[in-house]
């Protein structure tokens, strides 16, 4: 029978939430429970209507398997939607106060659903489904584990599902990027477990000598995931049946281990996995080799010696001992070398093919990306300066610094990593619009534009005013003064952001064509093609 | 053991161990003779699908 255990386990899964859904010990747990108890029922019955009692068919076991690639692909561009529009509508809470609606969409509570909305949605979707794509392919390997693949898509997007709905109903541990509590953290450990020996197994079982250097920055973000993962969430639920959980630390300790978690999770979920994107992603786009292949080695393990220890510089001026607050500072510092090593070899791979900028938008988005970490990790090894950071922490600079990474760097990479996926996964012979790439690109790269330059502006004026002493020692400004005088400053963000957002609502659409079937009659891009010349 | 033995191994022995290893992945990376083998491995994405 299809899915018969599928279908029997998923069932006892739905029970089991219902039962806890009923004997709750707080309210926000027992209406958590009856989502997951929807959200696992609505799944069996899915499959349910999709069994049958047939022999099944062979599964071809030398071809690769890319059934849960293209379902990460379609989850990578919805959840990028849905984030990003979440962070629209944020923007405009804080520009309109009045757009906050209580209890459920206060602003409070859109923020994590925004963050893990973008990061672990949009961000993991994408990380998932191109590692898988480019494990099999630089090991010519199809996935270990048979159905372990759909364990992990399919547990994953439960973990989203989760963590979002959670959020709204005021869930939370209240650890930044590690908002969910107990019951859902456990449920990302088995997952990720899976995802680890479905990886790893992968590896294992390769037909290329060699292991791509690509896969190292994968396997590496998985492995680092998991221990971060684990340490940062470690906690004591006040209850099985209820939503509440203490940590295992206290006080600084606490903290300590939260931004060792949290850097982290900047250096291997948003830098690692994103540059495992970009040693695959651009020479295939560009079809050149990786500019120096024992560079990226180099890049590879200054990463890993350097990153783990920058997460202090989230600390300065705390209880924090001063002597790892400056570790954290010389460590982040550090970071340039790698950081600029990794830019320089993305950028090269195009030397000597740099015409295919102007001709291929989709090597543009890539080659936007590259220069973007440079730029967000050129600015964040200054930001972590202890005097910088007396201006810079707490205000609105940290969010620019946040966004021209995120948006610029992992958001870019991943679109690029999209638009070359998906007409080959769905054998299609091209996307359906190059020209609506083009306007994805400058759509984005302006609406980042407009971003980080507003909220350098505001935070170094908010930074300014909340330091402002007269001569007698007062300060100047109270605080409410500070947050009218960035209104302007909120408006024209969300207007950035706002643009992003329009550019990932073309993708959608240009992807869903593709995926469709569907090509776009238009003039070839200026230069693809040689033009014709007269007879002479 | 202690949080202050563990603290003495981690800045002497264990450091010593780590930027060693650092150092030793780096040399690797960059032996006479690696080259070949590098641009080797830089072809796998492009050899085919």
């Amino acid at each position: 029978m299809k899915f018969g255990t599928e279908i029997v386990v998923l069932s006892l899964f739905a029970f089991a939430a219902l039962v806890a859904a009923g004997f709750g010990v707080e309210g926000p747990f027992r209406q958590h429970m009856g989502v997951l108890f929807f959200a696992v029922a609505g799944f069996t019955a899915i499959l349910l209507r999709n069994t049958d009692f047939k022999p099944a068919a062979p599964i071809d076991t030398s071809a690769y398997m890319d059934g849960p690639i293209r379902y990460g692909a379609i989850a990578t561009v919805f959840w990028g939607v849905v984030g990003m529009l979440v962070g629209v509508i944020i923007a405009l809470q804080l520009a309109y106060p009045h757009l906050n609606i209580q209890p459920w969409f206060n602003f409070g509570r859109l923020r994590p659903l925004h963050t893990s909305g973008v990061v672990f949605a949009f961000g993991g979707n994408a990380l998932l489904c191109t590692s898988l794509y480019v494990v099999q392919r630089t090991c010519r390997a199809r996935l270990f584990g048979g159905k372990l693949a759909w364990f992990v898509f399919w547990g994953y997007q439960l973990f989203i599902v989760m963590a979002a709905t959670g959020y709204l109903l005021g869930i939370t541990e209240a650890r930044e990027y590690a908002e969910p509590e107990w019951y859902v953290d456990l449920w990302l450990t088995i997952v990720w477990v899976a995802y680890l020996i479905l990886f790893l197994g992968t590896i294992l079982k390769r037909k290329e000598p060699h292991i791509y250097v690509a896969n190292w920055f994968y396997l590496s973000f998985i492995v680092t995931i998991a221990m971060l993962h684990v340490v940062n969430n470690l906690s004591m639920p006040a209850s099985f049946l209820g939503s509440k959980s203490y940590s295992a630390f206290s006080g600084v300790q606490d903290a300590l281990t939260q931004w060792w978690y949290g850097h982290n999770a900047v250096g291997f979920f948003l830098t690692a996995g994103f540059l495992g994107m970009m040693y695959y992603f651009v020479p295939k786009q560009a079809n050149r080799p990786v500019y120096s292949y024992r560079l990226s080695i180099v890049h590879f393990w200054a990463i890993i010696f350097l990153y783990i220890w920058a997460g202090p510089h989230h600390l300065h001026y705390t209880a924090l001992p001063d002597w790892a607050q400056t570790l954290g500072m010389a460590f982040s510092i550090m970071l340039w070398m790698p950081s600029w090593g990794g830019m320089i070899n993305g950028l090269m791979t195009l030397s000597g093919a740099w015409d295919k900028l102007r001709t291929d938008p989709i090597i543009r988005m890539m080659v936007m990306a590259v220069a973007f970490y440079g730029m967000s990790t050129f600015e964040g090894p200054i930001m972590s300066i202890k005097t910088v950071n007396s201006l810079s922490h707490y205000t609105d600079w940290t969010i620019g610094h946040v966004h021209s990474g995120a948006l610029g760097w992992v958001g870019m990479i991943s679109f690029g990593a999209i638009y070359y996926m998906v007409p080959k996964l769905w054998n299609r012979e091209r996307l359906y619009s190059l020209r609506l790439v083009t306007w994805h690109f400058w759509l984005a790269t302006l609406g980042i534009v407009v971003y980080a330059a507003v909220m350098w502006v505001s935070g170094i004026m908010q930074g300014l005013m909340w330091r402002e002493y007269d001569e007698q020692g007062f300060l100047v400004y109270s605080f409410a003064e500070t947050v009218a005088a960035m209104h302007p400053f909120y408006v024209m963000r969300a207007i950035g952001g706002a643009m992003y957002l329009t550019g990932a609502l073309l993708m959608a659409w240009n992807v869903t064509m593709t995926i469709l079937g569907h090509q776009r009659e238009e003039q070839p891009m200026p230069g693809s093609e040689p033009a014709l010349r007269p007879a002479e | 053991m202690s949080y202050n033995l563990m603290r003495e191994f981690a800045d002497s022995w264990g450091l010593l161990a780590m930027a060693l290893f650092f150092v030793g992945c780096i040399a690797f990376a960059l032996r006479p003779g690696g080259k070949t083998q590098a641009d080797q491995a830089a072809q796998i994405p492009l050899k085919d699908d």
